[in-house]
């Protein structure tokens, strides 16, 4: 009777611990756009009926077939790959996101015509790709370590007419509000998502592209690297959290 | 180097000599005269002028969506006298260089700033007197 007592009051102690232990990893890790968007909107991302993203993958997996990327490639096969990107592009030695190696299958291995970058066409087959590694957790390149540092200068760098710079909000006021607007912390994880202030589904590189003109500055023109070094530095920063695509955000 | 005198021909032209800082204010109005507080008024208010609402709430029942990530514009006329608002107005990295508030009359040491935006100041002298002017109303 005596002797389990002082057990339990331990194991209670051990168990304050660990939830104190849990709360500060949770605290310290990156958190999704997903955990601060509201009740309503999560729940329209999670049911693919709701979904206004999952259009667009429907029409990527008809286009994957269509296109012939079925001729080679399995849909299972995708699994995991979006997950990994961006890469290291071996023939250049370059880094190359998703959208630049569908891009390159379809110019290179295929000798078709180029996709618009940001067209419907390739923001589905994209979104199509990317959606095969819903649920699992971005995995750094770590060939990329050159391309990650030159992404984390232009975060850090100030610019434009109002001199901000990515981590001025995204990292030192992230949660708080501009003007209406939560400052979430930036993460790159639901690409291609649906964006409710687009009423469409867009790319990473289009929401980048927001953020630079927001702060007045000249923005990289389409497809330049530094949009993929910024996005090897985000994936690096948002390491461990779980590809979303096709995320809504608002 | 030629930026740099391209830089000051084209400032020199846009407007009067540099505004005098003494110690923690610039003391004299830009403009030589006064700002009209009404007009300050509207130009906080509006979100792609004076901007100041997207990081700053206030006294303004009537706006929806205030920022919160710099102090509220309640009481900063009771707080700071007019050359130190006009200061922080002018180009607050004199007083901070990690600010995230925008410099409203400087360009100085600014980067890959849009074409549209180039060599512009984010405010004029009248409109920088203008906001002074307001602010300093706002005692409570």
């Amino acid at each position: 009777m005596g002797s389990p007592r002082p057990r339990r009051g331990r194991s209670r102690w051990l168990e304050a611990l660990a939830c104190a232990g849990a709360l500060l990893l949770l605290g310290a890790g990156p958190r999704s756009g997903y955990e601060t968007m509201t009740p309503q909107l999560r729940a329209m991302q999670d049911d693919d009926l709701s979904n206004p993203g999952m259009l667009a993958v429907a029409e990527g997996e008809a286009l994957f077939a269509r296109e012939g990327c079925a001729g080679c490639h399995t849909a299972e096969a995708m699994r995991g790959v979006a997950a990994r990107y961006p890469a290291l592009d071996r023939a250049s030695q370059a880094p190359i996101d998703l959208s630049g190696r569908i891009a390159q299958c379809r110019e290179k291995r295929q000798q078709r015509p180029p996709l618009p970058r940001e067209g419907p066409a390739m923001l589905a087959l994209t979104a199509f790709v990317a959606h095969q590694s819903r649920g699992l957790p971005l995995q750094p390149d770590p060939r990329l370590a050159e391309a990650r540092r030159q992404g984390e200068a232009l975060f850090r760098e100030r610019r434009g007419q109002l001199n901000l710079s990515c981590a001025q909000c995204h990292d030192d006021n992230a949660g708080r509000r501009l003007a209406g607007s939560l400052i979430p912390e930036g993460h790159p994880n639901g690409y291609p998502l649906y964006r409710l202030e687009w009423q469409a589904l867009g790319s990473l590189q289009r929401r980048l592209r927001n953020c630079l003109v927001g702060v007045r500055s000249e923005p990289f023109p389409p497809g330049a690297p530094d949009y993929v070094a910024l996005e090897a530095y985000l994936v690096a920063r948002a390491r461990g959290l779980l590809v979303e695509t096709p995320a809504i955000r608002p | 180097m030629r930026a740099f005198l391209l830089g000051a021909l084209l400032l020199g032209g846009a407007a009067a000599a540099q505004p005098m800082v003494a110690g923690d204010a610039i003391p004299g109005s830009l403009t030589g005269a006064p700002g009209d507080a009404a007009r300050g008024r509207a130009i906080v208010l509006d979100r792609q002028r004076g901007l100041c609402l997207l990081c700053h709430a206030g006294p303004f029942p009537e706006e929806r969506f205030q920022g919160d990530l710099a102090p509220s514009l309640a009481g900063a006329g009771a707080r700071l006298s007019e050359g130190q608002l006009r200061l922080r107005m002018v180009d607050g990295r004199r007083l901070n260089p990690d600010t995230i508030m925008p410099a409203y009359f400087s360009t100085e040491g600014l980067r890959h700033v849009g074409r549209a935006w180039q060599d512009r100041r984010l405010l004029t002298a009248e409109e920088i007197e203008d906001v002074v002017a307001f602010l300093a109303t706002l005692r409570d």
